[in-house]
């Protein structure tokens, strides 16, 4: 079996903003395996994690739920991006890149950090 | 923001709890199902996709908390099960929770009410810059610890002193004033030009007075209230310049003071004309006296300092105009002691009435906790057994504390507001000028922060309270079986004490009622000297230009006494320069010809009075005669005087022919002494009776006087009449305050103190007794109902009946005498506390003390009765069976 990796503290939430940016109104379960087939299976999301950042992204208004039907005619409930967790997304995916940016000039071999 | 909007959206999750989980449940099934469809879809068995569906779902415990823990706040979660749960158990005992949110607020509302009135009178500092400095300057006389100040005297104080950074002269002084609808008598004050500077006010319009505007011959100024100004210039600003005709003289407008300026040893003075000693006879004689003064102390003097200052002066003055100055001292006290001096005590007493009631609510909560937490004692064993921390049991009971305190303290609030509203109108409208603090009286953050300090005291009681008991009994006897009743007998020793305290309490506000009614019923009954019923009366003024020489007065005066006397329902009517039971004060200095003087002032209070005036008022000839109306300056000078004064100087002797003067016995001033009159109460209802001598009106007439007319119906119904005889004579005369002499005398300034005293401790009284009475019935009936089995085995072993009653009455009646006896010391105690605000009563009052006695004895033995009843009604074999 794969090496699973815990998820890291506080990239979660980017990660679930991303993924309904790019697949738009998404159910929990639909998140989840998004989240794990991006990382190449290398994150798994097992309940206790994923929905309390759900809930947090909600309660903070970054994303709204609504109940719906799934594609197999399954009640679901389905999240989306509001406005707010669409601006939210941009600035935290800036600083995100900055960050590792910067982050990877120190791994960089070739560079002379002197 | 967005982390605000989280909180509150987790707040908001705290009471959605139900409709929640039901969705996560919801939401955690169809993501269980979607994982097992395509586990399917990859080729698992049914049995193996549902299993690597839970698996990967992960410990759903684990994920319902996790959810959990973010939707709510869980510490303010964990306090909202706690008060939901106090809730429950309080809505299911409904006597014991209302009982207890009846009786707190009681006290609370009590205590914050009257701290609402302390707060403004002793608290608040008067509305003045720097208040602390200022002093209100007297001078002192034999009788008078406060007398009035002579403008010389003034004078000299202002040039010599070096503790004062500034000090003004006042007087207050009635005016008529000129409006188109005739003349309208208005109080005034008369002040020196730095009077506003010294109190450190600034008017909203204009300017006050500058320096020099109160010497003679400066023209005639004059600032208005701000009262004045709106009702009868309709608050115009172009009042600036405008001339204002006051008793026939041209004053022009220079100002308007704010609307929240007032100054209370003026009263409601309407308007301020600065003091021209041209304008005033007494001001030009060191031995008239007439003035107040306020000052400002120099930074870093004391009252004290400032007293030894003036006083050095004070007696060289003395030295120097030993005929005038002898005896002449001097007061200094803070302002604010001089506006609130006289209520302090009545107030300090009212809160310590509040507090008592306070205390006997207190109590009488912490025994009916006591009485609920023995009820509970299992229940609390259960709960201990099971795991409940000490914490968490303090955390249960300061829950059920706060539950009671706050809906106690919301319904105080409530109360106390009305309550605050309702004590106001107990004050006559006419006093509320000489108490403007009263305007201040309202449920402000200093109030609300006391009373939320007496509910977090409470809290801390109850909960100590709770915990207290059970510290001292073992947990683990609650759980044995029938540990009822020895853990009973515990609880009546606490109870019983308890009980103990809230009758002692009850007695002390008892006979604190009784003595206040008392003291009221004194003073209202004094002896007066005259006959107050059936007297109707009222102030005139004319203007000095037509109505100030003497043949003018005496017309004026003969005018009003016949226009008043054909008015029906008038038997017959008089004038005087001061109303009976009023005040003890406008003095003059006498000496005896034929007597030894060794130049020590004689101070008795004078009046001038018209012929009839003895008759009319109902007061008693001892000696001699009355005077007659043609008694003028064609006749001989003649005089009345009271009995004391004919006793303190003329003992054993018959006074009348001897003769008085002034002090030098000038010819001028020598009147002979025609008649003794018994004394007639010329101050407060309070105060003591001084010498006095009596005037024929005719013979020193003056256009400023009071008319009193003795009516053979309601003098109420008389006012309108005596009002309007007077005013039909001239327009130029102004007619002021006509009231019933006994509508003067019921609304007096000692009356009404009185009367609020006595009002306000009797009603906490009422409430203590309620109150102590509930208590002691809570503490027979309980224990009545603990010892329902032994009542049944006595009774089964042949108990009569009445043996069964002397047993609980004999219980109840230990603790009502204990509690009695208790209360009985206190309250003497406490009498000689509050001994300042009473009047013609002992603190040491027995019939007080016996008839409280008695009453909450009785109160006591009804109280008993009922339970006792109950347990003489018990069925021995019921009982027996019942455990």
């Amino acid at each position: 079996m794969d090496k699973k990796v815990d998820v890291w503290q506080g990239t979660l939430a980017l990660m679930v903003l991303k993924t309904l940016e790019t697949l738009g109104p998404l159910h929990g379960y639909g998140v989840a395996r998004r989240i794990e087939q991006t990382s190449g299976n290398l994150l798994s999301l097992n309940y206790g994690t994923l929905y309390p950042a759900l809930l947090k992204l909600e309660q903070e208004g970054s994303i709204a739920s609504e109940w719906g039907v799934s594609e197999n005619n399954r009640r679901a409930k389905f999240y989306m991006l509001t406005r707010a967790g669409r601006k939210q997304l941009e600035r935290e995916a800036r600083d995100w890149a900055q960050a590792t940016a910067i982050l990877g000039r120190f791994f960089k071999p070739n560079e002379d950090l002197a | 923001m967005r982390t605000l909007r989280g909180w509150a959206s987790r707040f908001v999750g705290l009471f959605k709890q139900r409709y929640r989980y039901k969705d996560m449940a919801e939401e955690f099934e169809s993501h269980l199902q979607m994982q097992i469809a395509d586990n399917l879809r990859s080729g698992m068995t049914p049995e193996q996709a549902k299993r690597e569906a839970v698996l990967k779902a992960g410990g759903l415990a684990g994920a319902t908390e996790a959810y959990h823990d973010r939707s709510t706040i869980p510490f303010l979660e964990h306090v909202v099960s706690e008060l939901r749960f106090t809730v429950r158990q309080l809505v299911k005992r409904p006597g014991y929770s209302l009982t207890a949110v009846f009786v707190l607020p009681v006290g609370m509302t009590a205590s914050a009410a009257i701290f609402a009135f302390v707060d403004a009178a002793l608290i608040q500092p008067i509305p003045y810059r720097e208040p602390a400095r200022l002093v209100e300057l007297a001078e002192t006389s034999d009788p008078l610890a406060i007398a009035n100040l002579s403008y010389q005297d003034f004078n000299d104080w202002k040039r010599s002193q070096t503790v004062l950074e500034f000090v003004d002269a006042f007087s207050g002084a009635g005016f008529l004033m000129s409006t188109r609808s005739g003349a309208q008598p208005v109080i005034g004050g008369r002040v020196s030009a730095g009077f506003f500077r010294t109190l450190g006010v600034s008017p909203v319009l204009g300017r006050t007075f500058t320096r020099n505007e109160d010497i003679p011959g400066s023209p005639r100024v004059v600032l208005l209230s701000y009262s004045l100004w709106q009702d009868k210039f309709g608050g115009s600003k172009n009042i600036l310049g405008q001339r204002v005709l006051l008793s026939g003289n041209a004053y022009s407008v220079i100002g308007v003071l704010p609307p929240t300026f007032h100054f209370a040893p003026l009263g409601s003075a309407d308007l301020w004309t600065t003091i021209n000693p041209k304008d005033s006879s007494c001001e030009q004689r060191r031995s008239c006296h007439d003035l107040f003064a306020v000052a400002r102390l120099k930074g870093g003097v004391s009252p004290q300092r400032a007293l030894s200052n003036l006083s050095a002066i004070a007696k060289r003055l003395e030295q120097q105009y030993p005929d005038s100055n002898r005896g002449r001292g001097v007061s200094v006290i803070p302002l604010s002691e001089a506006i609130v001096g006289k209520i302090r005590p009545v107030l300090l007493v009212l809160m310590s009435g509040a507090a008592l009631l306070l205390l006997i609510a207190y109590v009488n909560v912490a025994g009916l906790i006591l009485a609920r937490s023995e009820g509970r004692r299992r229940e609390i064993a259960v709960r201990g057994a099971l795991g409940a921390s000490m914490p968490r049991l303090t955390m249960q009971f300061a829950t059920e504390a706060f539950v009671i305190v706050a809906a106690s303290s919301v319904a105080a609030l409530v109360l106390a507001h009305w309550g605050t509203q309702a004590l106001k109108t107990l004050i006559p409208a006419d006093m509320l000028p000489e108490m403007p603090f009263v305007l201040n009286v309202a449920l402000n953050t200093r109030v609300i922060a006391f009373e939320l300090a007496l509910a977090a005291m409470a809290v801390v009681v109850f909960t100590a309270t709770a915990l207290f008991h059970f510290s001292f009994s073992d947990m683990g006897k609650g759980l044995a079986e029938g540990s009822r009743g020895s853990a009973g007998k515990g609880w009546r020793r606490v109870g019983a004490r308890l009980v103990v305290v809230e009758l002692a309490t009850a007695m002390v506000l008892l006979v604190g009622a009784s003595l206040f009614g008392k003291s009221l019923y004194q003073l209202l009954h004094v002896e007066l000297g005259f006959r107050p019923d059936h007297l109707a009366t009222t102030e005139v003024g004319a203007p000095d230009n037509n109505y100030g020489k003497d043949e003018q007065s005496i017309a004026l005066g003969r005018d009003i006494l016949t226009k008043v006397e054909a008015i029906p329902g008038v038997q017959s009517a008089a004038l005087t320069t001061e109303r009976p039971a009023s005040f003890n004060g406008n003095t003059d200095w006498i000496r005896f010809v034929g007597k030894p003087y060794d130049g020590k002032h004689i101070e008795v209070n004078e009046r001038d009075v018209s012929g009839k005036y003895f008759q009319t008022i109902g007061a008693k000839l001892l000696r001699g005669r009355y005077f007659t109306d043609d008694e003028d300056k064609s006749k001989p000078e003649v005089v009345i005087i009271n009995n004391t004064l004919a006793r303190k100087y003329f003992p054993g002797e018959d006074p009348i022919g001897h003769q008085i003067g002034d002090t030098k016995l000038s010819p001028k001033s020598i009147k002979t002494i025609i008649g003794v009159v018994d004394d007639i109460r010329e101050g407060e209802l309070d105060s003591d009776i001084w010498p006095a001598e009596y005037h024929p009106f005719n013979q020193d007439p003056s256009d400023y006087f009071f008319v009193l007319a003795r009516t053979s119906q309601e003098p109420q119904a008389v006012l309108p009449d005596l009002r309007r005889a007077i005013q039909r004579l001239h327009g130029d005369i102004g007619v002021r305050d006509e009231a019933t002499m006994e509508a003067l005398i019921n609304n007096s300034e000692t009356a009404s103190l009185h009367r609020s005293s006595a009002m306000l401790v009797g009603a906490f009284a009422a409430a203590a007794l309620l109150l102590g009475i509930v208590g002691l019935y809570g503490v027979i009936a309980y224990s009545v109902s603990q010892r329902t089995r032994e009542i049944g085995v006595r009774m089964a072993l042949g108990a009569e009946h009445r043996s069964v009653y002397r047993l609980i009455l004999r219980e109840a009646g230990t603790l009502a005498v204990l509690g009695i006896a208790i209360g009985a010391v206190a309250a003497i105690a406490a009498a000689m506390f509050a001994r300042k605000v009473l009047f013609g009563v002992s603190s040491w009052d027995p019939q007080s003390l016996i008839a409280v006695a008695v009453l909450l004895g009785f109160a006591s033995l009804v109280a008993s009765f009922v339970p006792a009843r109950r347990a003489a009604s018990v069925n021995p074999i019921e009982a027996l069976r019942a455990e």
